[in-house]
């Protein structure tokens, strides 16, 4: 019952008492739309909106460049790590060239690696 | 499904988990992620995220699944209204299997009691205008996501005249339930990832204090898998670098001053009660919400005289010590022997979103059971001032 699913206004039912059919998943659903429009020219207005819908009721608008905005997020950080670890690939070959010459190098300080205990 | 799929991208998760390990190793410490939120739980479930955190990362799973919280007594005290000749009780599925003193309410219902699952308190008013000769009793259960629902559809009996229609306010809060929970098992916890949907209605505001008392960082988060994983990364990007901040994830849905809007008719129709009781976790004050005196002929509990007992938990039942984050649920003695979704003892096993079905349902107990860490951070976190050893293990 605490799941929320985002859903599509396809239709304003009666903009007086706010409701709206709320597509969700293909399903269309009478929603209330009290929480999410403060009065009937708001409920017009809101038709082919997203909300997030929760025992029939929508709860907050969706904000779909918000939405953009956290997966360009994701995307960049994503970008950044593989840089990273291009470089740390070239530091690797690099350390790796090094110490075949040289026998056993001192372990890179710092780099504590995961190993499981504690 | 837009706002779903994309979401879900499971090179966006790769990259996600490459991070919290990296971040993970550079604490190096055992470090313990409480999720707040039944919802999150679930989603953590669903998505094997928990099997993927590093080994120094254990995700414990607090108590933000209003069904798993239900008391004995209350729900006793349902039993009772549902008995009631001429009653409908109506609730939602969620919490037809939660085990009272003597029986459930499917119990009750097997009985012969009239009880129907709603998917909405609208239905169960829609119930009470389409037969006016019953007493209509909805089952008002949730945190703040599902509350302002509640009042707007006690709001709108009201405005119809509807008098065969009531509330059994079970609705709790978010705060004092954080602020209880860090009083007493704040210690193990070194951040949170804070409940979604309970946010976009009070906003961020309220959770300063965690910050400021409690010096632990929250990151409020959505409920896809990247959503969860954003967060944790979140939270331990801030341990790693000591701060502690209430921050969101969640921007597309949470807004930092809440739903106006709804928090209005929350506050119009619902007060405190002055405390309230939940399963395993005791009595927290202000914690629960009762119809105000205006709403009051809307009171189930005015209207039907109810037991009100405070009922002790069945003497095999953890779940308090689950929820609190203390202890694992396979590590209860009944866990998935005497306790099943089927044959639930606690609460915890009754919901999708509580933690003990969540483990049983989808498993991969040998995968967690085997991380070393799972068993080791039931263990609080080293620190120098410690010195109890934990009874637990
Ligand atoms: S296994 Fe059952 S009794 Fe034990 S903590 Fe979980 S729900 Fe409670």
């Amino acid at each position: 019952m605490c799941l929320g699913v985002p859903g599509r206004i396809v239709e304003i039912a009666d903009a007086e008492k706010k409701l709206g059919l709320v597509e969700i998943a293909g399903v269309r659903r009478l929603t209330n739309l009290a929480c999410v429009a403060a009065d009937a020219d708001a409920v017009r207005a809101s038709l082919g909106g997203w909300v997030l819908v929760h025992v029939g009721f929508a709860m907050s608008r969706i904000d779909e460049e918000e939405a953009q905005r956290t997966l360009g997020l994701l995307q960049e950080m994503g970008e950044v790590m593989e840089l990273q670890e291009q470089l740390a690939a070239g530091d690797e070959a690099r350390r790796g060239a090094g110490v075949a010459g040289g026998g056993l190098a001192a372990p890179p300080p710092m780099m504590g690696m995961p190993d499981g205990g504690e | 499904m837009k706002f779903v799929d994309e979401f879900r991208d499971p090179k966006l998760g790769k990259q996600l988990l490459q991070g919290i390990a990296r971040l993970a190793a550079e604490i190096d410490r055992p470090l313990k992620l409480m999720e707040v939120c039944g919802g999150h739980t679930h989603a953590i479930f669903r998505f094997g995220l928990e099997a993927l955190m590093p080994d120094n990362v254990d995700l414990v799973h607090g108590p933000g699944c209003p069904v798993c919280v239900l008391p004995v007594g209350r729900v006793d005290d349902a039993v009772a209204i549902a008995e009631h000749p001429n009653v409908v009780f109506a609730t939602y599925g969620d919490a037809m299997r939660v085990p009272g003193s003597k029986k459930s309410l499917l119990g009750a219902k097997a009985e012969g009691c009239d009880i129907r699952t709603v998917y909405s308190p609208v239905d169960a008013l829609a119930i009470a205008q389409a037969e006016p000769d019953k007493e209509v009793v909805f089952f008002g259960l949730g945190f703040e996501t599902t509350t302002p629902s509640t009042a707007l559809t006690v709001k709108q009996a009201a405005a119809l005249g509807v008098t065969n229609f009531s509330v059994f306010s079970n609705h709790i809060t978010i705060v004092p339930t954080l602020k209880a929970l860090l009083d007493s098992a704040g210690e193990n916890i070194d951040g949170f990832v804070g409940p979604g949907h309970v946010s976009m209605v009070i906003g961020l505001q309220p959770y300063e204090f965690v910050t400021r008392d409690y010096r632990k960082p929250i990151v409020v988060s959505g409920f896809e898998p990247l959503d969860v994983l954003q967060a944790i990364h979140m939270v331990l990007t801030q341990i790693a670098a000591g701060e502690a901040k209430v921050e969101n994830q969640y921007t597309r849905v949470v807004r930092e001053g809440g739903n106006p809007m709804a928090l209005q008719a929350l506050l119009e129709v619902f007060e405190l009660r002055s405390y309230f009781e939940w399963r395993g976790l005791g009595t927290i004050n202000h914690s629960g919400l009762q119809l105000r005196e205006p709403y009051a002929a809307f009171d189930a509990e005015k209207r039907f005289a109810v037991p009100q007992l405070s009922v002790a938990d069945p003497k095999a039942c953890q779940c308090g010590e689950v929820l609190k984050g203390a202890l694992k649920p396979w590590e209860c003695k009944v866990f998935g022997t005497a306790c099943t979704p089927e044959t639930p003892i606690g609460s915890c096993m009754v919901s999708s979103e509580g933690a003990c079905a969540a483990y049983y349902n989808y498993g991969r107990l040998s995968v967690l059971k085997s991380k070393p860490e799972a068993k080791a951070a039931t263990r609080p976190a080293p620190r120098p001032s410690d010195e109890q050893p934990e009874a637990a293990e």
